[in-house]
């Protein structure tokens, strides 16, 4: 295989991560039906408190360490806020993802530009032996194979333990979930929690994997609403929310790769790329687009590509609970 | 005490509640990092910022109202959004789109008066506003496609058009790769009211109009109601016969139109050329603002005015080794602790009814 080829996709890989690991907090959030519209915001504030904390202690790991923790932060505001105030889970989101990225601006000030090690290289053994396979998934850092465990590991407690239904079931009919003994709130803060921490661990893969460093405006401002946009395209399933994030990976990495060319595309029109694709994304999982799109299979094939394809959001994804 | 001075309490308490946070935020900076300056520093860099050799200076008091014409068009907009149930964050696009509208329609150059040329420039960009809100409407009402995600979405992309539009056909003709537009032609330019004064008559005019026919057509008219009943359920609204979609366009349009003179007023009187950023993040304070006051459209001038003279105070600050970037943490503090003391007072407010209830209960059983 081409080596510039396999080096493009190994890169995809590697910037796919903290989308997938984004939205894969997202997806653990909005399945309990708490929606942290903070993203874009605490995404920066835990690169930056990675980042931060990696310089102070010399070790990338206490720093994404830090990162889950300024993530989960944000996220217990955002519980404490709808849950126990009642405020609207929008309004609260909103807010925090303008506070937070400017509190990153502030608090990253003295850091920026600095330098640290990041997270180490850590080939695993054997696996990245496999040829072309294993450069391009298993050559990288521990973060990376944390991302593809995260993946499995969610759809499996989604789909296949008695503790993952439950908390779908918060997510779609906290009323029945409640009236069978679930402590309906109470999972909520917790899934909000785990949620923030992993967009927090995100945050630290941009800053300590990624791109290692600070730079204001940062790296991946934008990149939170794309997470957010990606967990809708992926239906709220956690193998078609990588592909998502691996998608938008691909096509940075392809326009990455055009513009190291000579071909004349202007950079801005490769910069619109991937928000012209979140539109085209969004319209194929809401208007219908799908249903249309699967007429063209034969009958048989439908239901089965519609269970695949189908993206309703939990029900109860925004909404209140008050028990008792 | 009286019923009045108890509510006026009860309404200010979460501003009290925010203030204090705040000053807590900045001792806790003081006490425990590099930061040397204290709350009260800060807020001698607030004063500063209005004020010369200890008092009130015109110009810059200008300088803050320059601003504040902008923040005020946006934030009158949003409260229409917000009123008919939208989180319009496509605001900055508009902004944007505003500005690039008005600057087209000044490079034109159709006529030398600004007689002509001034409100054709504002009328351009009301309609390049509108248009690009209506992108972020019909995405919704059409495609199914959330504001929130439409509006970020367009954003960028407005960003990216008007680096394209400067790198392009707008570019300084003795340059080859610029960071901003040719200037601006004169005939459209909006001009101070004097250099001691620094602020265009015209949009001190258009923003005071914006904000009495917002607040008069929100509270006294058919198409107020209207917006209202949608923003508030859209389904029941439809079945009452309020014309939803339409109705949700219409504040779409209507706010992008004054987000556009918003982002006009930036490039036709502050910038005089067309530059990346040229917005200033503007639209996000707005946003601010808006959910500060809620659907009292009314608050805006006040409260607009306060974001102004915070972030304006960004250069003050740098004196005293603050980075500006404080300015939008402040911001943002302000409205997220307003908001939670609001929910925290709602909340003990509902508990106490409640106590009073539980406590009126046997009473009613007994007399059963």
């Amino acid at each position: 295989m081409n080596e510039e080829l396999l080096n493009v996709l190994r890169t995809l890989v590697l910037s796919a991560t903290p989308l997938t690991i984004a939205a894969m907090g997202e997806t653990i959030t909005e399945r309990a039906g708490v929606i942290n519209l903070s993203l874009d915001g605490s995404l920066a504030l835990s690169a930056v408190t990675g980042f931060g904390v990696a310089i102070f202690t010399g070790s990338p790991e206490i720093g994404i360490l830090a990162a889950m923790l300024a993530g989960a932060l944000v996220a217990l505001i955002i519980a404490l806020a709808s849950i126990e105030l009642r405020l609207d889970q929008v309004a609260i989101g909103f807010v925090l993802t303008l506070l937070m990225a400017d509190l990153a601006e502030f608090v990253g000030v003295p850091v920026a530009g600095q330098r640290v090690n990041g997270v180490p290289y850590w080939p695993l053994p054997i696996l990245s032996d496999i040829p072309i396979i294993g450069r391009i998934f298993f050559d990288h850092n521990a973060l990376v194979y944390i991302s593809y465990l995260l993946v499995i590991g969610t759809w499996f407690w989604l789909f296949r333990t008695r503790a993952g239904h439950a908390h779908r079931a918060i997510g779609e009919r906290p009323e029945s979930a409640y009236a069978r003994g679930t402590r309906v709130n109470f999972q909520r803060y917790i899934y909000t929690i785990i949620g923030g921490s992993l967009v927090g661990m995100a945050g630290a893969a941009y800053s300590l994997s990624v791109r290692v460093g600070w730079t204001t405006p940062p790296s991946m401002l934008g990149d939170g609403w794309i997470a957010l946009a990606i967990v809708i395209f992926g239906g709220w399933h956690p193998a078609r929310v990588m592909l998502g994030a691996y998608l938008f990976a691909g096509l940075k990495a392809v326009a990455g790769a055009i513009q190291s060319t000579d071909l004349a595309i202007p950079v801005t029109l490769l910069n619109t790329l991937p928000w012209v694709l979140m539109i085209a994304t969004l319209l194929l999982v809401s208007s219908g687009g799908v249903e249309r799109l699967l007429r063209i299979f034969p009958r048989q094939m439908q239901y089965r590509l519609r269970s695949i394809l189908r993206s309703d959001p939990p029900r109860a994804l925004g909404q209140r609970f008050d028990e008792g | 005490m009286s019923k009045f001075l108890r509510q006026t309490l009860w309404t200010a308490l979460p501003f009290v509640g925010a203030l204090l946070m705040i000053v807590i935020f900045l001792l806790l900076l003081q006490q425990f990092t590099a930061v040397e300056a204290g709350p009260l520093d800060v807020l001698e860099a607030f004063w500063k910022s209005i004020s010369s050799r200890g008092e009130l200076s015109l110009r810059k008091i200008g300088n803050v109202i320059e601003f504040w014409i902008p923040l005020v068009l946006v934030s009158m907009g949003l409260v229409v959004t917000f009123r008919a149930g939208l989180w319009n964050i496509g605001i900055e696009g508009q902004m944007i789109f505003g500005g690039i509208f008005a600057t087209g329609m000044a490079f034109l150059r159709i006529s030398d008066s600004p007689l002509v040329m001034v409100p054709l420039v504002i009328l351009s960009a009301m309609l390049g506003g509108a248009l690009w809100a209506l992108l972020v409407g019909l995405l919704k009402t059409k495609f199914g496609v959330n504001e929130i995600f439409g509006g970020v979405a367009l954003n960028a992309i407005a960003s990216q058009i008007t680096l394209q539009l400067i790198a392009g056909p707008w570019r300084p003709p003795d340059s080859d790769k610029a960071q901003y537009s040719d200037d601006i032609p004169g005939a459209s330019m909006l001009h101070g009211i004097s250099p001691d004064f620094d602020v265009s008559l015209v949009a001190l005019i258009i923003a005071i109009a914006a904000i009495v026919l917002v607040v008069l057509a929100l509270n006294g008219t058919r198409w107020g109601l209207n917006l209202k009943a949608t923003g508030r359920n859209p389904r029941s609204a439809l079945l009452l016969g309020v014309p939803v979609t339409a109705t949700s366009l219409g504040a779409l349009a209507l706010c992008g139109a004054l987000a556009g003179i918003g982002g006009a007023h930036r490039v036709i009187f502050t910038e005089g050329q067309v530059a990346g950023q040229f917005t200033g993040g503007i639209g996000f304070i707005g946003l601010l603002v808006v959910l500060l006051v809620g659907m009292r459209g009314a608050w805006v001038p006040l409260v607009a005015l306060l974001f102004t003279i915070i972030l304006n105070a960004g250069t003050q600050l740098q004196f005293i080794n603050l980075d500006s970037s404080l300015t939008g943490v402040l911001q943002g503090m302000l409205v997220l602790m307003v908001m939670l003391f609001s929910g925290l007072r709602d909340r003990w407010q509902l508990q106490q009814s409640r106590k009073v209830k539980i406590a009126a209960t046997p009473q009613a059983e007994g007399a059963d």
